[in-house]
């Protein structure tokens, strides 16, 4: 089209560029016809201004060269006469100013029209708007309708699930009750037909008996009357009895509520003595009442009153009456002492559970902290009874365990003295073993002494009993039987060494003598001669230790027998 | 404890002596009268037609024989074995007959309780009393004899009358507000009368031996009634069973409830101990006895032996729900029972109907649970001492005391089902019976 020279073309004023910001909200329309425009007419005298600033004489050439680009863009004619030269066309311009006024005529038009057009437009949009906020505020309303229609709804539906409910009920209800009257119908009916069943019977027996002739009698047979159980006999029944009767009667219903009035006073008393006792044990258990004259004027009252009452029923022992007022007045005493007890409860748990501040100042009350005194106290005397049992105990033990200790000391002791005890008496023991032992010995060298001197008398006595016996044979000699009287007197002889010994078969000592003697010796001589001392000896010691008496007994004995032998001879 | 052998009985009709010296039995139409010691037949005396019903008299001097059919009721003497006594109620017939208290005096019942006839064995004279209700317990004699209530029906109306025993004169007449009366009964102390209303209302009245109403005690309006009632010995209670299962105790201060005992299926506290009774096979050791060192029993061939172990709480009971469109159900307390020295009530839920609950009345808490194998036919307290004895119709008899339960079988071949039993007045014995037979069983002082 030509070049594009930048020209410096006078900024517009603000109007141009509401002309401009105005097209960019537009909407885009895809047809350019329809592009509009909404130019501002501007004012004639503005108008005048400007454009007279467009071209002056300095840039004549250059504003036609523009308006001529401007034109052919528009799709104008050029008004050049030629494509390049300075000659303008005339009738060209004229044209193209035709041309243009036209333009500007439909773009008036168009401008009109789309004034008209917004203005329809605005109306609409403000119709619209109306339209809408109108809709809004139908919405909300039937919103508020919907929820308020939603909550009747609900309602709605729980009284119908209650009816159903209490439908349900009724119908159960209803069921029961029609259970009851067809229990009831069976039992009418039954007894009904057990009513008919006799009544039938009846009706037949009446027929029998109106048909019968015979008629069985009634009666009773009895071998004999028996007597009464008490004895007596049966009387008529009179008014006296009748009279007797009522009174027999009386006495037995009388009896039976003074029994039972008895019980009941029982009962009365022993719950009254419980009640007292009760009451007591209130009154000793609620603080005393002088100290406490922040109390309530209404509980001092009562409680004054109380212990009026109290002082009047101890004094007058009144609870053995049990008329009314004494009655009311002893519950209504022991309620008011419970509750004042049930308060002064309450109050206690109240402080112990605000018994941090120490704030109180009640006397009755124990602040925690004496409390806590207290108990550290108690404490500290439980620790130190404690530590004194445990040391006495530790002491006890210790004696116990040194008496143990000593006591079996002791019973070294003992065994140690018993020991010495044993040893001594050993020790005696066996110094009189050793006296016996030594008596056994001068014992035996006597008995062995003894002995010889025995054989030593043996052998002279036998000497002499030969010189005797050469004698009587010499005396003899002119008998002639010397043989026999030999054999006699030998036989004598040895009937007398027999005898001598047979005698002293237990004296052994003799029967060695006579072994030396007698060459036919019994067997039982024939012991040991060696031995038989040792023996004897050992007899003799054997029966020394337990007494001497029995050694010396054996002793003597030998001397017995040798003078028995002497004696027979 | 030992046990007799078995002897032939008819009709569940066996009865100690009220002096416990004798034995009445019935087998058919003959009256057994024996030696409670050695068993041995004092007397056999023969009546005319089966026997139905038999009571001794007061003093155990005599003995009734009833017998329905025929209308007769024979009375026999100890003493004198020939002494004969016929009553012949001839075309009135006969439903029931029972001995005066002094023992002298014979009332019978005739048919459709047209009325009741007092028949003297003293002398020549008769009584009529008119209009008799026809109920479970219609005639009822205080303990010590002087009185006897009488329920009547006049005029679709209920009466009650009193009469003196000692002469049969009236003393009090009056109505009662039941709908229709169902039982009296005198408490032990003779001075209040409970009078119940049918199952179809639960009333209980009580009136003083004057006729003066003393107290009314309804505890619903609408379902089932009472089913059972039972005086304490000492009167100082008085157990209502009831068709819904529970029983509720009146004190007679008052005559207020004072507590109820209910009986679920399922027990729960810690503190009841539950007995449960359980087989033991055939093949384990002979002895029968968990808790009690009583000599052990020799075991016959046939029957197994069984034994009480403790079972663990919580324990569910066989719960069962009676068929709905039968008349006079199987549900509720049917059974009640005081022991005799007043601190223990015993109680059967016919719903439950194996298992025997006993409830201390001085804590007024349940005690123990006896849940049995088969039903329980029969209870009764020992008259000394706290001790029960059961049977739920096999041939064991089950005894219960505070220091432990046993289970005893009875020794001997063949079936002996036990559906009835009754302590001698000593509690030393008691008499067991089954429908053909009878065992007495000797107890020594020092067990269970």
């Amino acid at each position: 089209m030509g070049d594009w020279k930048t020209i410096t073309v006078p900024v517009l004023s603000s109007d141009s560029k509401n002309i401009f910001q105005y097209t960019s909200e537009r909407k885009r329309s895809p047809s350019m016809n329809s592009q509009v425009l909404h130019l501002p007419l501007p004012s004639s005298k503005n108008m005048h201004s400007f454009y007279s600033a467009f071209c002056t004489e300095e840039n004549i050439e250059q504003s036609i060269s523009y308006i001529d680009r401007e034109l052919t863009t528009l799709g104008f004619p050029s008004i050049y006469v030629e494509s390049k030269g300075k000659d303008l066309n005339l009738i060209s311009i004229i044209n193209c100013m035709n041309g243009l006024l036209a333009l500007q005529h439909k773009n008036l038009r168009a401008q009109e029209e789309v004034e008209m057009q917004h203005l329809k437009l605005g109306s609409d949009m403000d119709h619209l708007q109306n339209c809408y906020a109108k809709l809004k505020e139908q919405l909300e309303l039937s919103k508020r309708e919907i929820v308020g229609l939603q909550e009747r709804d609900r309602q709605l539906q729980s009284k119908n699930r209650d009816l159903h409910q209490l439908l349900k009920n009724e119908k159960d209800e209803v069921q029961k009750l029609q259970n009851v009257i067809s229990s009831r119908a069976t039992q009418y009916n039954h007894d009904m037909k057990r009513k008919e069943r006799e009544y039938n019977k009846l009706k037949e027996r009446l027929q029998q008996l109106v048909m019968s002739k015979k008629d069985k009698k009634i009666a009773m047979e009895v071998l004999n009357y028996v007597g009464r159980a008490d004895g007596k006999r049966g009387g008529w029944r009179t008014d006296k009895t009748e009279a007797r009767n009522e009174k027999e009667m009386y006495k037995v219903l009388l009896s039976d509520y003074e029994q039972r009035q008895k019980q009941l006073l029982e009962e009365n008393a022993e719950l009254k003595k419980v009640l007292q006792q009760m009451k007591k044990e209130i009154i000793s258990l609620l603080p005393p009442q002088k100290q406490k004259p922040k109390e309530r004027s209404e509980d001092g009252l009562v409680l004054s009153d109380l212990e009026e009452d109290i002082g009047e029923l101890n004094k007058e022992n009144m609870w053995e009456l049990s008329c009314e007022a004494v009655r009311e007045q002893l519950i209504n005493s022991i309620r008011n002492q419970w509750r004042m007890l049930r308060n002064h409860v309450e109050k206690l748990d109240n402080q112990v559970s605000h018994g941090q501040s120490g704030a109180w100042n009640e006397k009755d009350v124990i602040s925690r902290e004496d409390h806590e005194l207290e108990t550290e106290k108690l404490e500290l005397e439980i620790q130190q009874c404690k530590e004194m049992i445990k040391t006495q105990q530790q002491l006890l033990q210790q004696q116990l365990t040194c008496d143990d200790d000593t006591t079996l000391l002791l019973q070294d002791c003992y065994l140690l003295e018993e020991r010495e005890r044993l040893q001594e008496e050993w020790r005696l023991f066996r110094e009189q073993k050793k006296n016996f032992e030594k008596e056994r010995k001068s014992f035996t060298e006597a008995a062995i002494r003894l002995g010889l001197e025995r054989k030593a008398f043996e052998e002279d006595r036998g000497a002499w009993l030969k010189q005797q016996f050469l004698s009587m044979t010499a005396d003899c000699k002119h008998s002639e039987n010397v043989t026999t009287q030999s054999a006699f007197l030998r036989s004598k002889y040895l009937v007398q060494i027999m005898f001598l010994d047979s005698s002293d078969q237990d004296n052994r000592l003799v029967k060695c003598t006579s072994q030396q003697r007698n060459p036919k010796p019994p067997s039982v001589l024939n012991g040991p001669v060696s031995a038989e001392p040792y023996q004897t000896s050992q007899y003799i010691t054997h029966n020394s230790v337990e007494s001497k008496k029995t050694a010396g007994d054996s002793m003597p004995n030998l001397w017995v027998e040798s003078d028995d032998k002497e004696e027979t001879e | 404890m030992n046990f007799s052998e078995l002897f032939k009985l008819s009709g569940l009709l066996c009865r100690f002596s009220p002096d416990g010296k004798c034995l009445a039995s019935c087998v058919q139409h003959r009256l057994v009268v024996r030696d409670v010691s050695s068993l041995q037949v004092l007397q056999i005396y023969t009546c005319l037609d089966q026997i139905q019903f038999i009571e001794w008299s007061s003093d155990s001097l005599f003995v009734l024989c009833a017998m329905y059919k025929r209308g007769i009721v024979q009375v026999w003497s100890l003493e004198q074995p020939d002494w004969h006594c016929k009553i012949d109620e001839g075309s009135a017939g006969l439903v029931a007959s029972c001995w005066s208290p002094d023992g002298r005096h014979i009332l019978n019942t005739t048919e459709f309780h047209l009325r009741i006839t007092v028949w003297s064995l003293c002398t020549k004279s008769v009584s009529y009393i008119k209009y008799p209700k026809a109920c479970q317990q219609g005639v009822a004699f205080t303990k010590d004899g002087h009185y006897v209530a009488v329920a009547e029906r006049r005029d679709c109306k209920d009466f009650i009358s009193i009469f003196v025993c000692s002469n049969w004169q009236l003393l009090r007449h009056f109505d009662t507000e039941t709908q229709d009366l169902f039982g009296i009964e005198w408490a032990p102390n003779g001075c209040v009368l409970a009078a119940w209303d049918s199952c179809l209302e639960y009333k209980l009245l009580l009136y003083s031996l004057d006729g003066r109403l003393l107290s009314s005690y309804c505890a619903y309006e609408w379902p089932l009634g009472i089913k059972s009632v039972a005086w304490s010995p000492s009167s100082q209670f008085l157990a209502i069973g009831s068709f819904d299962e529970k029983v509720r105790i009146l004190n007679h201060v008052t005559w207020k409830m004072i507590t109820e005992f209910e009986h679920p299926a399922t027990i729960a506290s810690k503190k009841t101990v539950v007995y449960k009774e359980v087989e033991k096979s055939p093949s384990a050791e002979t002895e029968t006895l968990s808790f009690s060192p009583t000599r052990v029993l020799a075991s016959s061939a046939f029957s197994t032996q069984s034994k009480y172990e403790i079972s663990q709480v919580p324990i569910s009971l066989q719960y069962i729900k009676p068929v709905a469109d039968r008349a006079n159900p199987k549900m509720g307390v049917g059974m009640l029972a005081f022991s005799a020295d007043n601190c223990f009530l015993a109680t059967k839920n016919d719903n439950i109907p194996n298992t025997v609950w006993i409830w201390d009345i001085r804590k007024l808490k349940l005690l123990v649970v006896l849940e049995q194998l088969c039903t329980i036919q029969c209870f009764q307290w020992d008259p000394r001492q706290p001790r029960l004895a059961l049977c739920t119709g096999n041939s064991r008899v089950y005894l219960w005391s505070p220091a432990g339960c046993v289970a005893v079988q009875v020794p001997g071949e063949g079936d002996f089902q036990i559906v009835s039993l009754s302590w001698h007045s000593s509690g030393d014995s008691m008499v067991l019976l089954s429908k053909d037979n009878f065992c007495v069983c000797y107890l020594e002082r020092e067990e269970v």
